[in-house]
């Protein structure tokens, strides 16, 4: 039985790192870069959610206020910094993420009323937990769960099924011909980074009450690295694989193995799979002719 | 404006173009030759520093400049040749042996992380050097028995055959010498066919190949190299700071070392040592200034990292190729004078393509 309860948690666990995983995947696959600030816009998020439960409104009312804000800041930074560099290689769009990502930590600290001080964000459901038999799960990890696989199918059906999403994926195959196709790629990507920071708002709200709201939540985006990894980086079901294989091999981990390797299983287990399989689990690949 | 008329071979691969070069950097090798007399002990020990930042931007810069590969982990390698370098001189090993013996280990462990840069790229590769590098961190705080742990390992003075550098002074000309050797090493890798052979994989792959450039032999070797020449930057900054701990070698630190070569100047040489000295000054800057500042700013603790990543940004945005692309610029314009034009340095509109293609 313990180890059924080891493998829940770490399936909860794991859906965590797959929500944090899909703003990654979302950008990647409308504009094939990596933002390297994701855990950032999260962080930035759950304060965003956080004010707004603090000036008394409830909870639920935080989520659309936060998706909304954020969107408008993704939207914002993508037309201030990420339109300049369209185009430019990749490496060029990761060091300005990662410079996006030391700002927003910075400022974050200057603002009153945020700082460096560690929040608690008052859900209504926090502290529930549901039992089946001798299993234990808290509500908290139900919602994220919930929330999170209704995220991803929703996502996956606007790629799959809209002329927009399967439009953002011509963008990120070959730029050049998506121009010529009449396909309006800077607006597509301004989109792509408002439901991004969208997404990363209601990831950051709703672990709020799991992990609290301090500046350096947004680190726990460098483990959902891993989880898109090993699902295949353009893929949004393998996001959510990815990280519930990476949760389970983690807690498997932190109870059998000694201790050390449950930091590091992640990136052990993402080290193999870029030896033996570089497209993860579900990733595309197609052959280009020369 | 210098015309330069080639009348032999030789001048295309001549380390010195023209006199004016010469004089030039005569001058400079004579300012830091000079430099311990001129600079108080504090100036002296940070220009020792910025000398191996210098050395550690020269590495990277090898691998993220010239060959194209991203690495998000090069502190661990910094932190291999820093170690190995740590317990070999505890054992009494003169420092030259000692020196190349953590070279070496960084160089073998570059191999290993440069496997799977064989078969990924860009960002993936990112991905996997950010792994390799939480993995070293995580074995210097657990194996306690070689590394100390988080408690940190005491490194003695720099030795080698009854000699010690045993004053600010002694350390610097040994850093120097140093950062002389590597520099020249790396401009004569660059002039040899390898650093062509590195040259050609950035700019593309496939022409790479088509070339008849062995991708993966060249990868590797890029790949250990770089760590070689971090490994020796490590090796100098064990002796610096006499105390190493993990926290000295973390992904912050591998970030910083990124910063230096762009905001140096991405694929130049005098870019590792732009990038190395904004690296030293920035921070003392910034403590300077903080007092005028309004509290709520100025004693913010976010105050540094934020300013780390306006200047990355803007480099990024307005001046690609860094400190040193400014330069060029510069010199370009009083050069010309009055004929320079804004659009002289324009970046060519690019397009993306998939990698996932290939």
């Amino acid at each position: 039985m313990q180890v059924l309860q080891v493998i829940i948690s770490g399936v909860s666990q794991g859906l965590i790192y797959g929500l944090i995983a899909l703003g990654f995947v979302l950008i990647y696959k409308a504009t094939e870069t990596v933002n390297f600030a994701q855990g950032e816009l999260m962080m930035l998020g759950a304060f965003l959610g956080l004010t707004v439960v603090t000036f008394g409104l409830p909870y639920w009312v935080s989520l659309p206020i936060a998706f909304a804000g954020m969107w408008l800041v993704g939207i914002l930074l993508e037309r201030a910094v990420l339109r300049p560099i369209l185009g430019q290689p990749a490496f060029t769009v990761v060091m300005v993420t990662i410079g996006l990502g030391f700002i927003a930590r910075g400022l974050v600290t200057m603002i009153p009323g945020w700082g460096t001080d560690t929040h608690t964000l008052n859900a209504p459901f926090r502290g529930e937990v549901v039992r089946a038999g001798e299993l234990v799960i808290g509500m908290e990890h139900i919602v994220v769960i919930v929330a999170t696989i209704v995220l991803s199918t929703a996502l996956f059906a606007f790629f799959r099924f809209t002329r927009v999403g399967v439009a953002m994926q011509a963008a990120s195959q070959n730029q050049l011909a998506a121009y010529y196709m009449g396909i309006p790629v800077r607006r597509l990507n301004s989109l792509i980074w408002g439901i991004s920071a969208g997404v990363a708002a209601l990831a950051g709200v709703l672990l709020a009450p799991i992990t609290f709201v301090h500046v350096n939540m947004g680190f726990i985006g460098l483990k959902a690295f891993p989880a898109a990894v090993i699902g295949g980086f353009g893929s949004l079901p393998g996001a959510l694989v990815g990280g519930v294989i990476i949760g389970v091999v983690e807690s498997l981990a932190g109870v059998y193995l000694p201790e050390g390797f449950k930091d590091i299983a992640a990136y052990v287990l993402v080290l193999i799979v870029l030896v033996v399989k570089p497209t993860g689990i579900f990733g595309e690949t197609a052959s280009k002719k020369v | 404006m210098r015309f330069i008329f080639k009348t032999d071979y030789d001048q295309d691969i001549r380390l010195f173009k023209h006199g004016g070069q010469t004089f030039w950097y005569a001058v400079l090798g004579l300012a830091l030759l000079a430099a311990p007399w001129l600079l108080e002990e504090y100036f002296l020990s940070q220009l020792s520093f910025i000398l191996i930042y210098g050395i550690v931007g020269l590495g990277l810069m090898l691998l993220s400049g010239y060959t194209g590969l991203i690495s998000l982990g090069h502190a661990a390698f910094m932190a291999v040749g820093a170690y190995t370098e740590a317990v070999l001189a505890a054992r009494g090993w003169p420092f030259p042996v000692s020196l190349v013996f953590a070279a070496t280990l960084a160089a073998s462990v570059g191999v290993i992380v440069g496997l799977p840069a064989l078969r990924v790229k860009g960002i993936y590769l990112a991905i996997a050097t950010m792994a390799f590098g939480f993995i070293v961190e995580e074995v210097l705080a657990r194996w306690e028995p070689v590394t100390g742990g988080n408690t940190g390992l005491q490194v003695g003075q720099l030795a080698m055959f009854g000699w010690k550098a045993d004053s600010e002074r002694d350390f610097y000309y040994v850093a120097l010498v140093i950062a002389v050797l590597v520099t020249l090493g790396v401009l004569n890798l660059l002039r040899s066919p390898t650093g062509r052979a590195f040259v050609a994989i950035r700019d593309s792959e496939v022409s790479a190949r088509s070339m008849g450039i062995n991708l993966a032999r060249y990868k590797t070797t890029s790949f250990a190299l770089s760590a070689a020449i971090t490994g020796i930057a490590g090796a100098l900054y064990a002796h610096k700071v006499r105390i190493l701990t993990p926290d000295q070698f973390t992904i912050l630190q591998s970030i910083e070392y990124l910063m230096m070569v762009v905001v140096g100047g991405i694929g130049s040489i005098h870019g590792a040592f732009f990038g190395a000295a904004f690296l030293i000054v920035l921070p003392q800057a910034i403590s300077l200034v903080k007092d005028y500042l309004p509290p709520g700013i100025g004693q913010a603790t976010g105050l540094q990292p934020t300013i780390f990543g306006l200047v990355l940004v803007a480099i990024i945005l307005f001046e690609p190729y860094g400190i040193y692309g400014r330069w060029l610029k510069i010199r370009t314009f009083f050069q010309l004078f009055p004929l320079y034009r804004r659009g002289l340095f324009k970046r060519q509109k690019a397009f993306m393509k998939s990698e996932r293609l290939r």
